[in-house]
């Protein structure tokens, strides 16, 4: 639990002039309560990882949602605190959202925490950069922590500009020295390493256009500041790797074209990182057989090439020349049964991820998930090749309220 | 020879026949359109629109389950120009906030866009799915979004009773692509013009669903509106009820409520 950081943020969530209007305004509370067990196949491998296969973890997320008797003020704050029975550092408390924002008609200013998504693929988020990826959360890097930001959108007949403040940095998470899914040498969070003098505090700038046009969804975006992936430098008596994290500057493309049950996504950066400016590719398509044999079912083909130019200088990667296949199946149902499963091959090394999701609402309030991750492929030079041993079955139960 | 001119006089007569037949057929063609138009029409002029509904998904078994959504509309008057429509899902918890943001067309496949909140992520969807179920009810995508007057080709077929009032009976065929239905059979109302069922029939044109719209009610602007919908499939007799509550109309919505960049700043 990173007690600093979360002071931070409450003094930030205070000072959001919330509920200065508080007549006929509309609230809502929500949450949800997830119990999560892991069942990991294989004896672990690196020195300190906790021996047992079964791991546990409960989180908790809160929903304060306010918005004003006009209608052109809202607020919302959504803690999120998670226990980890076997790994400290995946116990975490974070605001995922502590914001007020005024909107008008063409445009909107927000102040506070909140999490933005950008992009089109579903193997690698390249474009993605705004907010910090809560990395132990999950290895597929969607789970995201709060990001400090002013933010003022603008809307035109022509697109959405989004321009972004980023006064604060996030630092991403990693498994500590019990934890799986790490790398050899554990990664020691509290002694992250920046590139620029201010550290955390580097005011970071993003813009972002997004529009349409037919069938084609564009968005344009800028983002220069701390870079959201460390390089890692051995400590001194070699035991631990610190995170070190650069200013980059990054220019993201992101495309879809959607024709009939064809999806075609591309998303493309380039990035002056570290050592030298590289570029990266992620593209392909999603293709859709709707109500298969007259069912209510689909079924979806994905196939997306992953591409990465950087030198082993810059922040590690695995999508450097990948061919990622999956399939979508949505049943349709009452419950939402979907299973989404995949695996990501890499043509230079023979490394292979595997992927299956699949998920099922149980009566009204409670949701079920289960994934299975496996690595498979990597030889001891290989970079997957520290989780050798960290294939694993996920078992999730969330409770709404 | 005799039995040359016995043919020629019977290619003639078919010949006569089918053109007066033609006739006829474009005389109900017209007379359908007609009455789909003034039944439309009715609806003209609400401007924008917001509605909370359930959705209540029934099974053979009697089970059932409960959304809450809500709705909102910004009329286009123009009828070659489909309107714009939001849905929100506030039940069930798990996909709060979840939201389908649709620009329809005419003859063109609609624009949508779906916004997952647990990602924070807006998506462009395909819209061919047009006969595909909406969030797992008995209401297909092309049932539940907008029905535009120019979507379909018409043909009159009668008069029927339906209920205590007299009805007209009329023949939909979808114009547009991807359609799951051969034909749709609308009974229209004589005195209000209101539509009061629908039967749908499937790719092999045999009979599929029927929907019953009930509970009209008039608004103080003329508009008039089904409180309740019934849908149930004959073939699965599963059924979907969508139980409206009051609309509020000219609530001011514009066009920048109906743009993708808002589905993320709705809540």
């Amino acid at each position: 639990m990173n007690s600093v950081r979360a002071r931070r943020f409450l003094i930030l969530a205070l000072l959001l002039p919330m509920f200065a209007v508080a007549d006929e305004a509309s609230w809502d509370i929500a949450g949800n309560v997830e119990l999560q067990g892991r069942l990991f196949t294989q004896d672990p491998l690196w020195p300190g990882q906790a021996s047992q296969l079964g791991h546990v973890s409960i989180a908790v997320s809160a929903d304060l949602r306010w918005r004003s008797a006009l209608g052109n003020q809202r607020a919302s704050l959504i803690p999120y605190v998670r226990w980890d029975g076997t790994d400290d550092e995946r116990s975490i408390f974070d605001l995922r959202e502590a914001y007020w924002a005024y909107e008008a008609d063409a445009f909107e200013l927000l102040i506070g925490a909140n999490t933005v998504f950008w992009g089109v693929t579903e193997s690698v988020h390249l474009v993605d950069i705004v907010n910090q990826t809560d990395a132990v959360a999950d290895v597929d890097g969607e789970d995201k922590l709060g990001q400090p930001m002013v933010n003022l959108a603008l809307q035109r007949d022509w697109g959405l500009v989004s321009i972004y403040l980023l006064p604060y940095f996030r630092e991403r998470t990693f498994a500590g020295i019990d934890g799986r899914l790490r790398s050899p040498l554990p990664v020691d969070s509290d002694s992250a390493q920046y590139a620029s003098s201010e550290g955390d505090n580097h005011l970071d700038l993003a813009i972002r256009y997004s529009h349409y046009i037919g069938d084609v969804d564009i968005g344009l975006s800028l983002f220069s500041g701390t870079s959201r992936e460390p390089r890692f430098v051995p400590s001194t008596d070699s035991t631990r790797l610190l995170p070190y994290y650069d200013q980059i500057d990054q220019v993201g493309i992101d495309l879809q074209y959607t024709r009939d049950a064809w999806l075609w996504k591309l998303e493309a950066i380039v990035r002056d990182g570290f050592s030298e400016s590289f570029a990266a590719a992620v593209g392909g398509f999603e293709y859709t057989f709707y109500q298969v044999r007259d069912s209510a079912a689909d079924i979806g083909l994905l196939v997306e090439y992953q591409y990465d130019g950087r030198n082993d200088l810059e922040p590690f990667t695995i999508a450097d020349n990948d061919v990622f296949i999956g399939t979508r199946l949505a049943l349709n149902d009452i419950q939402n049964t979907a299973v989404l499963a995949g695996v990501a091959y890499d043509i230079d090394t023979g490394e292979a991820f595997v992927n299956v999701e699949a998920e099922r609402r149980i009566g009204d309030d409670f949701f079920l998930e289960l994934r299975l991750r496996a690595f498979a492929g990597a030889g001891p030079a290989d970079r997957t090749f520290a989780l050798v041993r960290d294939d694993y079955l996920q078992l999730q139960i969330a409770r709404y309220f | 020879m005799k039995v040359r001119t016995t043919i020629i006089l019977v290619m003639i007569a078919a010949f006569a026949i089918s053109l007066a037949d033609n006739a006829n057929a474009s005389a109900d063609d017209d007379k359908g359109f007609d009455i789909a138009a003034r039944s439309d029409r009715t609806d003209l002029g609400f401007g924008d629109s917001e509605v909370e509904l359930e959705m209540i998904l029934r099974n053979a078994a009697g089970q059932s389950a409960t959304r809450s959504l809500r709705i909102r509309t910004l009329e286009k008057p123009d009828e070659s120009v489909g309107d714009k429509s939001l849905v929100l899902f506030d039940t069930p918890r798990d996909i709060e906030g979840t939201a389908l943001l649709s620009h329809a067309k005419i003859l063109d496949p609609d624009d949508q866009w779906l916004y997952l909140p647990a990602l924070k992520r807006v998506k462009r969807i395909s819209s061919s799915n047009k006969s595909g179920p909406f969030v797992g009810s008995e209401f297909a995508f092309e049932d539940f979004t907008a029905i535009e007057l120019n979507k379909f080709d018409y043909r009159y077929i009668g008069e029927e009773k339906c209920g205590d009032i007299q009805c007209d009976v009329l023949e939909r065929l979808p114009r547009y692509e991807n359609s799951g239905y051969t034909r749709q059979v609308a009974w229209v109302d004589q005195a209000d013009y209101q539509i009061r069922k629908v039967e749908f029939y499937d790719r092999r044109g045999a009979l599929l669903k029927v929907l019953e719209l009930k509970d009209y009610r008039a608004y103080e602007n003329g508009v008039w509106r089904a409180h309740l919908l019934v849908m149930t499939n004959l073939r699965t007799n599963k059924q979907t009820d969508l139980v409206y509550g009051d609309y509020e109309f000219g609530i001011g919505l514009s066009e920048n409520d109906f743009v993708k960049g808002r589905l993320s700043r709705l809540r």
